[in-house]
């Protein structure tokens, strides 16, 4: 599927937009645009698998990076060793017994005929599993925590380079995607909905509480980064000497160098992870996976196992959800649990989807960069606005105070506009699926 | 041993406002449910439509209240609640003729319906919060009490105290009566009988001469009385943030889906037992059974399942195991 001269058009006005900013507003901003439009488009590629290619209505998005982000930490960070031997032990023990009292569950499930004793049975192994792990688990958690806590007091990760956390994210997520898929997938498509919403908002749960594991809402900062830092970039020559041409201060120049540094980074993922999409598509797989988003019933009775394929395309979409969520939490060089909202992680991923053109890649990331670059802008442009309709009033005036605060909010306004104006007059996107 | 202490720790902690919680969330899920089977899609702006409803509401408390009117010992918010409510429906019949409508004319697939719900949490968020902000809104006044722990104690001269808000005796009153008035309405009226008619078979409802479109008004205007009613009672009881209407989206379709989605019985249902097992599960149990276990047995542990940041765990797991073993709800509800 080649773009044609219009897709190419836009994406190219998309460039000539940012590089505007560039030049009338700041250089680092352009550059900070460009990495998260980058990140975005990757999340969106993602969810496009999901809803463009089978249909299927994720709205755990947040979930899914989070739980990349959280590869970043244990894949990058350094291991704590004190916090090992205090409760290192304890605390895989207590997650085996966990696990062990869940599948002993499901064995006593599986075992005995379906009777009042077996829901007894039942009952009884988790009452009792779970009284022998929080035995175990509780105290090793508490002796992690207790371990330097200002700084630590967590278990840290396996000090590898932090290259290699973004296909462990993708793992990780996958993993996370297969249970829920597992779960509700095969049933009403609003129950993968629902069971996506509850799964993203205990994972940021589990992130923000279990402080042993990446220390919760004291946040992870300074973590090892796949670029060189501005600081480390600001005593070369040849960046002072650049700086020098360019009549821009060597700090900037450095934080825009870093900054392109993880652009080409991003955009090497971002080109490799199309071409595979876009393989894939065309192939008998992705002609399948269409078969079954536009006609299940005939797709099943052609033998397609529908709920087999759809699983297999959560799990994949949800990978590449989390492969962004770590790519974004390596640039950052932190992971902040607090920071992780719906309406930014999960819902304007989906407006950038549904402006892109659904069932397009390309659409994917042109909606990326559209709607992250609106998504941006639109705050100093409502401070502007509301500037403008209260300028009769006086600068005491409360109505007016309280306007300017709020101008803040005027993104979310003008998001769920896009979304609903496009969803109604161009319901195709802006680079249609052909 | 004492029981009676053990019985009134219990109700005062956890029975009283698992019950005033699952009343609120009864009323959200009769919503859900509610435009589930007449509209047949996931209403997503359900929390922050909840929100809106609340907002108007505490601007008309601020408006009375700034008169001097009031219903003392009765919180204010409560005379307040027809202007919610009018501007609530307004809300959502402009929601409906605007998006919604062109959906239904196209016979769209329920999936386009919910990513519409979608645009309109937006924007219904985005609305909210010019009006509110992000912070947290107090506009509870009267009577804060119907008695203290202290009167309590004083009658019945037990150690372990209980206190009644007026707010959570309000609102379990309030979701009773709601509750009874809808299904009077629903089996009884003309207009009730038809929304059910419709809900059931939507072609044989037409050719009996139905009119669809004022099926689904008047499903906007009950989902109205309901959210409003339901987020007022949900502020008075807690405190209004947006944020929280927002994430009440997902104990309600727990609830909703527990129940059978489509049966307002069932969501009534599945509201109470969704709130039960959030609070137990997150309920520190030493105090009761300190009561309860013989002398020098009292547990050492706080005894609680699961901290309380975990309750929508708790709410993901009942869905799970709904999912799992009985995906029609408690009350077979619509599935498709």
């Amino acid at each position: 599927m080649s773009l044609t001269a219009r897709d190419l058009g836009l994406f190219a006005g998309m460039l000539v937009v940012l590089a505007m900013v560039a030049m009338f507003q700041s250089p680092q901003l352009a550059v900070t645009i460009l990495n998260m439009s980058l990140i975005s488009a990757i999340m969106a590629l993602g969810v496009n698998m999901q809803w463009g290619y089978a249909g299927l209505f994720n709205v755990g998005i947040m979930g899914f990076t989070a739980v990349g982000g959280l590869a970043v930490v244990l894949i990058a960070q350094p291991p704590v060793p004190e916090a090992w031997a205090a409760g290192g032990l304890g605390i895989l023990l207590g997650l085996m017994l966990g696990v062990a009292t869940i599948l002993a569950a499901v064995a006593v499930y599986k075992r005995m005929a379906p009777s009042k004793l077996r829901g007894l049975a039942i009952f009884a192994v988790l009452v009792v599993g779970w009284l022998i792990t929080s035995q175990v688990f509780a105290p090793a958690k508490q002796a992690v925590q207790a371990v330097n806590p200002a700084s630590e007091g967590y278990l840290g990760g396996a000090g590898l380079p932090v290259i290699l956390a973004w296909p462990v994210g993708a793992v990780f997520a996958a993993g996370v995607a297969w249970l829920v898929g597992k779960v509700s997938l095969g049933l009403r498509s609003d129950y993968l909905a629902i069971a996506t919403l509850g799964i993203s908002e205990i994972v940021i749960a589990v992130l923000k509480h279990e402080r042993w594991l990446a220390r919760g809402v004291n946040n992870v900062t300074g973590i090892e980064r796949p670029v060189a830092r501005p600081i480390e970039l600001q005593p070369l020559p040849w960046v002072q000497s650049l700086a020098e041409s360019l009549g821009w201060s060597v700090s900037q120049t450095a934080s825009v160098l870093s900054g392109l540094g993880y652009a080409a980074l991003f955009t090497l993922v971002l080109g490799l992870l199309i071409w595979l999409a876009e393989r894939a598509l065309n192939s008998p797989w992705g002609r399948m996976m269409r078969a079954i988003r536009d006609n299940e019933i005939s797709a099943r009775a052609m033998g397609k196992d529908v709920t087999r394929r759809h699983l297999m395309i959560f799990v994949l979409g949800s990978a590449v959800c989390g492969l962004a969520g770590a790519m974004m939490v390596s640039m950052d060089g932190q992971l902040t649990p607090g920071s992780y909202e719906p309406l930014r992680f999960t819902f304007l991923i989906w407006v950038m989807v549904i402006v892109g053109g659904s069932g397009n890649n390309w659409g994917s990331v042109l909606g990326a960069f559209v709607i992250w670059f609106l998504w941006v802008q639109v705050e100093p442009a409502g401070r502007w606005f509301m500037d403008l309709i209260t300028s009769g009033m006086a600068d005491s005036s409360a109505l007016r105070r309280h306007l300017l605060d709020s101008a803040a909010y005027m993104r979310l306004l003008t998001m769920g506009v896009a979304l609903l104006l496009m969803l109604r007059f161009a319901p195709r996107g802006l680079i249609p699926e052909r | 041993m004492e029981p009676l202490n053990a019985l009134v720790s219990v109700s005062n902690f956890m029975l009283i406002p698992a019950l005033a919680y699952g009343s609120q969330l009864a009323l959200g899920a009769l919503g859900i449910t509610l435009i589930f089977s007449i509209l047949r899609f996931a209403h997503f702006a359900h929390g922050d439509t909840m929100a809106l409803g609340t907002a108007a509401v505490i601007g008309g408390t601020w408006f009375l209240q700034a008169r001097g009117i009031s219903i003392d010992p009765l919180p204010t918010a409560l005379l307040a609640i027809p202007f919610g409510i009018l501007v609530l429906a307004a809300y959502l019949l402009a929601a409906d003729r605007l998006v919604y409508r062109y959906y239904r004319k196209v016979k769209a697939k329920p999936m386009i319906f919910v990513m519409a719900s979608l645009g309109v949490m937006f924007v219904t968020n985005g609305i909210t919060r010019l009006f509110m902000g992000v912070g947290e809104t107090r506009f509870e006044d009267g009577g804060r009490f119907l008695f203290t722990v202290r009167e309590f104690r004083d009658w019945t001269g037990l150690t372990e105290g209980m206190a009644l808000r007026s707010a959570q005796a309000v609102t379990i009153v309030t979701a009773l009566v709601v509750m009874v008035v809808l299904f009077w309405f629903l089996n009884r009226t003309r207009a009730g009988k038809s929304m059910r008619a419709y809900s059931d078979n939507e072609d044989l409802a037409l050719l009996s001469g139905i009119n669809p479109e004022r099926v689904v008004r008047i499903t906007w205007v009950i989902t109205a009385i309901l959210l409003v009613l339901a987020g007022t009672l949900y502020g008075l009881d807690k405190g209004f943030r947006p944020f929280n209407y927002f994430q009440l989206l997902l104990p309600m379709f727990a609830a909703a889906i527990l129940g059978g989605l489509g049966s307002p019985i069932g969501a009534i249902v599945g509201a109470y037992v969704v709130a039960f097992a959030e609070m137990g599960i997150t309920f520190a149990w030493r105090r009761v059974f300190s009561y309860l276990a013989p002398e020098g047995m009292e547990p050492s542990a706080m005894m609680q399942l699961l901290p309380v940041d975990y309750k929508f765990a708790v709410t993901f797991a009942i869905l799970v195991i709904v999912l799992l073993f009985r995906p029609t709800g408690i009350f077979k509800g619509k599935v498709l």
